[in-house]
């Protein structure tokens, strides 16, 4: 089963919808033998940084996802804030991150452009992935974010998008991938993501 | 990519969808889930839905059907309609809607606009200046769907709004709702240059070409309610909205 991680951060229903309709199962929940069991994992989230680590710590979440994503190899897709919290710290908070990812997530900074970074942009492609049919057509994704990713192994840069500066809009290591777009938000782009995460991954 | 946005916008009461002229006389287009899901498979960039009763009749934001409306929606949402209060807002935010757009409140409240944009910033908050030419054809501004005349002239309070710190103007003609027959553009022109702030018209389009022409007057974005849930001259519903190729090459884009 595909597993929607509830950690308490945001409203999961469009991940969900989306899922049911490119034709497959998933379940949001909390509970931590459905998450034991998960075949794929999706860890979304809209909020701060501590708050998410908090909450997934506080739910008994980190050491059992450690294991499945770490140990079992998991496939797993974090989402804006998911993906912000699999890598090792983050300008906006205090702790530590999953740090699956050797990466930091630091906040935009300009004195021109507006932050948060909200609203449609496009991606740059930096390394072929089952993630993206096709590599040379313009697709365009949904942001919201005042914090962004920058990756310290160029190897794990899947796309990269221009606001203020480039910034690493996706990442993938092995089993674990991560967006700082909201396909559930992208219509047709994210939809065929959120397709190629689950049929390819 | 698309720089000028195409938004339809939907109106609701009691659960249901509906179309007026004017600000009146509205009619039933249909239930906002299943509507919401046909704008998914036209691949609409954004949807703002107001609800045109709730300030007016001084009702409770409808969370539950919202929050259903957000579920169903694979692209953001802008939602407006009976918000008071800071506590409305985080609701809203958490329930998945990506922006808030005020009326009423913010003309009777310009504090809790400023509280709004310092707690969620600016690219949140969304101002809807509601604007009706007089009999002497004066432009003045409204609140309370259109049955309230603001003491502010519309320029001073779009100007105000921005000083405040909305993201983005949303200027709806009252005089011109419902009746297809293009944009007031010259309504248009006097605030989007007046205003660094995005802002969007809404309230007369009926064909493509008004899009273009609003974008020459300085629109950054167009919406539009009749245009994309009514066919024909006799108004049959039907949900449409352009392809993307196709408004690319209206706004001469990409």
């Amino acid at each position: 089963m595909i597993i929607v991680i509830d950690y308490g951060m945001g409203n999961l229903g469009s991940i969900a919808n989306m899922i049911k309709k490119i034709g497959h199962k998933c379940l949001i929940t909390s509970d931590l033998e459905e998450i034991k069991k998960a075949t794929k994992l999706i860890l979304p989230g809209v909020g701060s940084f501590d708050n998410g680590m908090k909450n997934l710590q506080e739910r008994g979440m980190v050491e059992i996802l450690n294991q499945k994503v770490l140990v079992e190899k998991t496939p797993i897709l974090g989402i804006c804030l998911g993906m912000q919290l699999m890598t090792k710290s983050s300008e906006e908070g205090s702790l530590s991150g999953l740090r699956w990812v050797d990466a930091q997530t630091k906040r935009f900074v300009s004195d021109t452009l507006k932050i948060p970074h909200m609203g449609w942009n496009i991606i740059k492609h930096q390394k072929n992935s089952q993630l993206f049919d096709e590599i040379e057509r313009e697709k365009r994704f949904y942001f919201v974010h005042s914090y962004c990713v920058s990756c310290n192994q160029e190897a794990d840069i899947l796309t990269n998008t221009n606001y203020i500066q480039d910034f690493v809009s996706s990442f993938e290591k092995e089993n674990i991938v991560g967006v700082q777009f909201h396909p559930e938000k992208s219509h047709k782009f994210g939809m065929n993501l959120i397709k190629n995460f689950v049929e390819n991954f | 990519m698309l720089k000028t946005r195409v938004i339809p916008v939907l109106l609701m009461k009691n659960g249901g969808l509906y179309k007026g002229i004017n600000f009146k006389n509205h009619k039933y287009v249909g239930d906002p889930i299943n509507t919401v899901k046909i704008f998914n498979d036209k691949e609409v960039d954004e949807l703002v839905i107001l609800d045109i009763e709730a300030s007016k009749l001084n009702k409770s934001i409808n969370f539950e059907l919202l929050e259903n409306i957000a579920s169903e929606a694979f692209m953001p949402i802008a939602y407006g309609g009976g918000i008071k209060t800071l506590k409305d807002a985080q609701k809203l935010f958490s329930l998945g809607i990506e922006k808030v757009i005020l009326n009423t409140s913010a003309i009777d409240d310009f504090d809790l606009v400023k509280k709004l944009v310092e707690s969620y910033g600016s690219q949140s908050v969304v101002f809807c200046l509601d604007i009706k030419k007089s009999f002497f054809g004066k432009y003045e501004a409204y609140s309370f769907s259109g049955t309230k005349k603001a003491k502010m002239l519309p320029i001073e309070l779009a100007k105000k709004m921005e000083e405040l710190g909305v993201g983005e103007l949303i200027i709806n003609s009252i005089n011109n709702d419902g009746v297809m027959k293009g944009y007031d553009l010259n309504i248009i022109k006097e605030i989007a240059t007046q205003l660094t702030i995005p802002v969007i018209v809404c309230g007369g389009a009926g064909v493509l070409e008004d899009f273009k022409k609003a974008k020459e007057y300085g629109a950054h974005g167009c919406a539009a309610g009749s245009m994309f849930v009514y066919n024909g001259i006799h108004k049959a519903v039907l949900i449409s909205y352009p392809k993307y190729e196709k408004l690319c090459e209206l706004f001469k884009e990409n």
